[in-house]
């Protein structure tokens, strides 16, 4: 069985603070990590393969050279192989021309019996990629994947996740799930995983390997652009209570009584 | 991509599959589909008996937008009932249309569903696409893909509106990929430049500290999925009405690939957060799962719900459901009280246009009193009981 899994290096937004004067993000510093639902799209890739034993995790990313650290990562915490897409071609792709370049990639691996993507990164909160991906291979989708009932010939039972509850949804094979954090847990890296990661080589290809003309790339065919970008308006702080906790609960309610809120 | 197949006039034949020399067409639900591998040589063009497919000359890459007319709105209905986000669609579509001048549609799929076409004329429908078929009942990715992209392709709105639910989010990027056009997620603004007639989408990003206004000049539709609770419903009158226009529905052996088997509703009752007036929220803070109970009494005190922010939601103290934030529900209640709340950027983006604020936090610098109209340091677990106290003396 071939696993594909598609990842992304993301700035840690949970460390992205703002600079409270002049109310723009300060951006140094700021650790990259695996994407938190790409790593969850991996740990069920590498179960499904200890669970059906003769299968292979291939991980698929496009991004700047130095994704490649978060590619290592994802070789020790148990991947077999690495393909990052890289190329100038690539910059400024919105959702639209990244799955293009994905679905490139895709194909150029040589297709999956599965392939796992997480429901959303960080950076963006789009969730757009993975079902577009999808269509672009062909592939039917299931996002929001909570639980994975089985996976057996040319078959997936899985549950997605609802606001409200979950669907139980049965899938043909090959196809595409977008994996969210309560699908698992996952594994860390291990001492043996990190040395072999490092014997292992990450094959970075750009447009031309995969076989697409620098118009079908990036920025050339992002349908959507950026026509601007604003910090919105700071709301001004407001005021700090004081005194005893049983006087500040007072001054509390007598304040939103005062302005008819309650 | 500049080889096209027209799919009405394709007959899954085949030839073209054979004559491609870069296996790039595969036939799907017995009609050709150019995938990826196309170098857009032209063999295929040749080899259709059907003239199904052309090479569109490559400077005419993007479409004729002024063919595209109406803004439409995705009428998501689960079970029989409209959401929400639905009708508030439809009250933000309204104002777009009349400010282009055209006409606004709902899109409305289902089985037996046409009585919900009148609710859709009320809250300012004028026109209401209605598809029916067994296959549509619940959710399907395929299947209304499939029925939505025919119609698209028909009808050529310029605008199509979804709610960001996991349904919309489902939809939206299939729908896209399929149209060829681009798709802006979770839009808090919608404009229509006054020049170009186009629409300007903005959305958050960064957590809600940077606003980045998205364009999609030069295809169509423009579309935008936009999160429930963030645009306003007009108020329904009783005395619109408007056109309902049957889809043709059918669906191929295989062209639907999966199967809802089971629907399960694991929330007792569903948390209405986006409609809530008073929210009380805990976060990290309560480092305990019991500190929900007392939330859930200062709540209960003051008629509204409890809420939390994404650590208290990973620390799996209370139900993803009821996470606020970017990732989560977005809610502007008029009372919003953030307990043991630190305020990360992407928590503020799911609350920071609620009416008043009021910070509960030990910690004197946590972000969250930035933002606050009233700030209490202190510990939670002393400061809400008095103000319970202080709410029983009233």
């Amino acid at each position: 069985m071939r696993i594909i899994v598609c990842a992304k290096q993301v700035p840690d937004t949970n460390e992205v603070r703002i600079d409270p004067v002049k109310g723009t993000l300060i951006r140094d510093g700021v650790p990259s990590i695996l994407n938190p639902d790409d790593a969850n799209a991996l740990e069920a890739a590498l179960q499904l393969k200890e669970q059906v034993g003769n299968a292979a995790v291939s991980v698929l990313s496009m991004g700047p050279p130095q994704a490649s650290y978060m590619l290592r990562e994802c070789l020790a915490m148990g991947a077999d192989d690495a393909y990052l897409l890289s190329s100038r071609a690539f910059g400024g792709a919105d959702t639209c021309a990244t799955s293009t370049t994905l679905a490139a990639g895709v194909r150029k691996i040589g297709g999956a019996d599965i392939i796992f993507a997480g429901r959303q990164a960080i950076d963006g909160d789009t969730a757009q990629v993975g079902p577009q991906l999808a269509q672009r291979l062909g592939l039917p989708v299931v996002t929001y994947v909570q639980k994975i009932r089985s996976v057996s010939e040319g078959k997936a039972v899985v549950e997605r996740q609802l606001e409200d509850g979950y669907e139980v949804i049965e899938v043909k094979l090959p196809c595409l799930l977008t994996c969210v954090k309560e699908l698992n847990e996952p594994r860390y890296m291990t001492v043996r995983g990190i040395v072999e990661a490092y014997e292992k080589e990450i094959t970075v290809w750009n447009e031309k390997d995969v076989a697409l003309d620098p118009a079908q790339c990036g920025l050339n065919a992002s349908p959507t652009q950026v026509h601007r970008s604003f910090t919105p308006p700071q709301k001004g702080k407001g005021k700090m209570l004081s005194g005893s906790i049983s006087e500040m609960a007072a001054q509390l309610v007598g304040e939103l009584n005062e302005k008819h809120l309650l | 991509m500049a080889v096209i197949v027209h799919e009405d006039l394709c007959r899954g034949c085949k030839k073209c599959v054979k004559a491609c020399p870069f296996e790039a067409i595969t036939i799907e639900g017995k009609k050709a589909v150019i995938g990826l591998g196309c170098t857009q040589c032209g063999a295929c063009v040749e080899v259709c008996p059907f003239g199904a497919i052309e090479k569109e000359a490559a400077e005419k890459e993007t479409v004729d937008i002024s063919q595209y007319h109406g803004v439409w709105v995705f009428a998501e209905q689960r079970g029989g009932v409209l959401m929400d986000v639905a009708l508030e669609l439809l009250g933000e579509g309204r104002r777009l249309a009349d400010e282009i001048g055209t006409e606004l549609c709902a899109v409305l799929l289902g089985e037996n569903v046409e009585v919900l076409a009148e609710e859709l004329f009320r809250y300012g429908a004028d026109k209401v696409y209605l598809g029916q078929h067994p296959e549509l009942v619940t959710y399907n990715t395929d299947a209304y893909t499939n029925v939505i992209y025919k119609a698209i392709r028909e009808y050529k709105p310029e605008i199509v509106l979804l709610g960001a639910t996991h349904i919309g989010r489902d939809l939206g990027p299939c729908l896209a990929v399929r149209c060829g056009t681009g798709l802006t997620a979770d839009c808090t603004r919608l404009e229509i430049d006054p020049e170009s007639k186009g629409l300007q989408q903005t959305r958050p990003a960064f957590g809600g500290n940077l606003m980045a206004t998205i364009v999609c000049p030069n295809h169509r539709p423009q579309m935008s999925t936009v999160r429930p609770g963030v645009m306003q419903k007009l108020m329904p009158d009783e005395t619109r009405s408007g056109e309902v226009v049957a889809l043709k529905v059918e669906f191929a052996d295989g062209e639907i690939r999966t199967k809802v088997l089971e629907i399960v509703r694991t929330m007792k009752e569903t948390v209405k957060l986006t409609d809530a007036e008073i929210i009380v929220a805990g976060g990290r803070g309560l480092s305990d799962p019991e500190g929900f109970r007392l939330l859930e009494k200062l709540a209960k005190k003051l008629g509204g719900v409890v809420g939390a922010s994404r650590a208290a939601v990973d620390a799996g103290w209370i139900d993803h459901s009821r996470q606020i934030g970017q990732t989560g529900t977005t809610v502007k209640p008029k009372i919003y009280i953030a307990c043991g709340i630190s305020g990360a950027i992407q928590h503020l983006a799911g609350m920071q246009n609620s009416g008043c604020i009021i910070a509960i936090n030990k910690y004197e610098g946590a972000p969250i009193f930035e933002i606050a109209d009233y700030g209490i340091v202190g510990d939670l677990y002393k400061v809400i009981p008095a103000i319970l106290e202080a709410l029983d003396l009233e």
